[in-house]
């Protein structure tokens, strides 16, 4: 539901579609505008008819690419856990449940679009044509970040919950004043909203009218805490304050994604500015490998999100679309060999991924030089060749 | 051509000259724009060059480094003001955090030139939180280099280099002496802007200083020279890295330093410095390296300032343990 005026929102308000009380349960939360429902049947209503245009003309090869995309972000999800467990990683922070609001959202972008991500956005980085081995490099403790940001239009991951969003505004300021139609997308989790950084960037961006989509997967959890020790509001609804419409869509609904996404790229694109989308989503994992759900939630809380599985749900809708099932049922075929070979090729190259050599402590420092990194560097072969000369004593 | 002016308006005229120069150069801060600057270092820049460029801000220190940052992704140049000491720390993250790192954990690939103006240090009477020296927090970070000007001519060349620097640079400018003149060169040719100059030569002991204090060292060593004693000053402009290499020569040229910043004492850059150069001038020192400036105590109010900061006589006092080794 958007948020762009009280003028607009006077009527549904008198309707009694939203409630003050809304956080308290989640049967009273406000409406999310949901293309898809759980159990795979597309809806249109008259509360979601801005966003149908976007994905009108989704084609049925388009929606299972869709389908491929979640797929093979949940298989690599599943490797990387396991590659964890295996100690092969350090630490893997997983994004089962969110594949949806990161497919819809990153599909929805253009190539010239500049994506800012937590740490969790593997799945918009698949989207970006980052190399899925490449995120695994900082986990394994082998580099801070493999990837070239510019290479795809995709930053860095950002651990600092939120820090992305300032640095995601001030890039589209920069898009603005090239006079480019490009847009922004910022990721950043129910946590993060709580932090100074993500306020101070919503000002920016309404102050000087960037062209970025704040794009919030509210996955219920930040490690421990529940949403409703971050907000007493919906979080969409924080937009209103800022002078920018918020919207809050089905998070597990990859369709609904995609077209709110699309929608508030499009406002950036014509100059109306930011646009906080709110996806409601949830996380099934543990916050990071390192992190132990069962001390704060119940399983039954994860029980009925499962029956809201973002895959689970287009599938159910391609096999009711389908006039071919026989077809259909060789694409997923196809599709699982695909996702065994991903995950084989991720097992390997992380296996071989060869430890930094230790000068890589020194470089990149500075871009220019530092007289100290060049005398410390200087002191550490110094120490380091002292064991060469012992050894080649031997 | 060179012209005496103001420090405060040789910021000023080196700014024009980048804005001039670069197109993706942008001036950001708190009332920078119409105002032209608490200080009015951004005098009639947003005049000449427009909103666009001469950015005035929401009052949001840590939105201001934080979308630098991304504007410098874009490929832009920004210069931005914190418009005094004390309230760098809300942007205190996005520096140490983000901007000091982002070169390094992207294998560099991005550079981020950002130039972080503050106007730093006390003596002017002011109120709380506008007459601090935190460089030593900043100069503790990898990834970030420190300049501080002490007299004009630095100032608008030192600006220069600054924003002509891939890295990002905190530029600390004396604020005390913003109104002190001298000669700029427009047409000289600068020192690298992390080599230290001797500004006055001495053969009995060195004082080492930047900003602010480089003048007061002057007029220390006018004032050991009416009493016999040949004291050499050593400006060294940068704080990040610090040019050793130029205090080794001097001091094993004297056998005698002392330090002198309006920071505290304790783990301030005089602590390194002395480490240092104990450490390359063993055989050369005559005496311990000696420290002057601020107590381990919030910065006092103005009525107290003279007692709290470095002056002439806590100087020469210092110079004088010293010489008595």
């Amino acid at each position: 539901m958007t948020v762009e005026s009280t003028a607009a929102r006077k009527p549904r308000r008198s309707a009694g579609t939203k409630r003050t009380s809304a956080r308290k349960s989640p049967s009273t939360e406000p409406a999310l505008v949901q293309l898809l429902t759980p159990e795979g049947k597309r809806v249109r209503t008259a509360q979601n008819a801005e966003y149908e245009p976007y994905v009108e003309a989704v084609t049925p090869e388009e929606l299972r690419g869709l389908y491929r995309d979640m797929v093979l972000t949940r298989r690599f999800d599943a490797e990387a856990t396991s590659l964890q467990r295996q100690g092969e990683l350090g630490l893997w922070a997983s994004l089962l449940g969110q594949e949806a609001a990161q497919i819809g959202s990153g599909r929805a972008l253009r190539d010239d679009d500049y994506v800012f991500p937590t740490y969790r956005e593997h799945g918009v980085a698949w989207c970006r044509g980052v190399d899925p081995t490449n995120l695994l490099g900082m986990f394994r403790g082998v580099n801070n970040g493999g990837w070239d940001p510019n290479g795809n239009n995709f930053h860095l991951y950002t651990i600092v919950i939120g820090s992305q969003t300032l640095h995601a505004t001030g890039y589209a300021m920069g898009i603005a004043k090239d006079g480019a139609d490009s847009a922004v997308i910022a990721y950043f989790g129910d946590g993060a909203s709580s932090q100074g950084d993500v306020a101070e960037s919503f000002t920016f961006s309404a102050v000087y009218n960037a062209p970025v989509v704040f794009f919030c997967q509210n996955n219920q959890w930040a490690i421990s805490e529940p949403t409703e020790k971050q907000t007493r509001v919906p979080l969409y609804q924080r937009a209103q304050g800022f002078g920018f419409p918020g919207v809050r869509v089905d998070g597990n609904d990859v369709l609904a994604c995609l077209a709110v996404t699309r929608w508030a790229l499009e406002r950036a694109r014509r100059g109306e500015g930011p646009t906080l989308v709110e996806a409601f989503t949830y996380r099934m994992g543990a916050h990071t490998t390192s992190d132990d759900p069962t001390r704060y939630r119940h399983d039954d809380e994860r029980a009925a999100w499962e029956a809201k599985d973002p895959i689970a749900r287009l599938r159910s809708y391609l096999e009711s679309e389908t006039d071919t099932p026989q077809e259909l049922e060789g694409f997923f075929a196809e599709l699982e060999t695909e996702s065994e070979a991903l995950g084989r090729r991720v097992r390997e190259v992380v296996r071989a991924m060869p430890d930094p050599d230790h000068f890589a402590i020194f470089e990149n420092v500075y871009a220019d030089g530092h007289a100290l990194v060049d005398e410390e560097r200087a002191q550490f072969a110094a120490y380091q060749a002292s064991f060469a000369d012992v050894e080649g004593g031997k | 051509m060179a012209e005496k002016m103001a420090l405060a308006k040789a910021i000023n005229e080196s700014l024009r000259k980048a804005l001039e120069a670069d197109p993706k150069v942008l001036i950001m801060g708190e009332d920078v724009g119409k105002l032209g600057g608490v200080f009015r270092v951004t005098d009639g820049l947003q005049k000449d060059f427009g909103e666009d460029r001469v950015i005035d801000t929401p009052l949001a220190e840590s939105g201001i480094v934080g979308t630098a940052i991304g504007l410098a992704l874009r490929g832009y140049r920004p210069v931005v003001e914190i418009q005094f000491d004390g309230f760098v720390f809300p942007a205190y993250d996005q520096i140490v955090t983000q901007l000091a790192k982002m070169h390094a954990r992207s294998l560099g690939k991005v550079k981020l030139p950002v130039v972080v103006r503050i106007p730093y240090g006390g003596g002017i009477g002011a109120v709380e939180h506008h007459s601090e020296s935190p460089e030593a927090l900043f100069a503790h970070v990898a990834g970030l280099k420190i300049a501080s000007p002490s007299n004009a001519s630095d100032a608008y060349w030192m600006m220069q280099q600054a924003i002509q620097s891939d890295d990002p640079v905190i530029f600390f400018e004396p604020k005390r002496r913003y109104w002190d003149k001298a000669e700029v060169s427009r047409e000289a040719i600068p020192d690298p802007l992390h080599k230290a100059r001797v500004v006055r030569e001495g053969t009995d002991l060195t004082l080492a200083a930047y900003g602010p204090m480089v003048k007061l060292c002057h007029e220390v060593a006018q004032a050991a020279a009416e009493e016999g004693k040949s004291l050499e000053v050593l400006d060294l402009r940068s704080v990040s890295p610090i040019d050793f290499d130029s205090v080794q020569a001097s001091v094993q040229k004297t056998g005698r330093l002392v330090v002198v910043h309006e920071a505290p004492v304790f783990f301030g850059s005089g602590a390194e410095i002395a480490a240092r150069i104990t450490e390359r001038c063993f055989y050369h020192l005559e005496a311990p390296v000696l420290r002057v400036g601020g107590y381990h105590a919030p910065y006092p109010p103005a009525r107290l300032e003279e007692e709290y900061l470095p002056g002439l006589d806590r100087v020469l006092d210092a110079v004088d343990r010293s010489l008595a080794y």
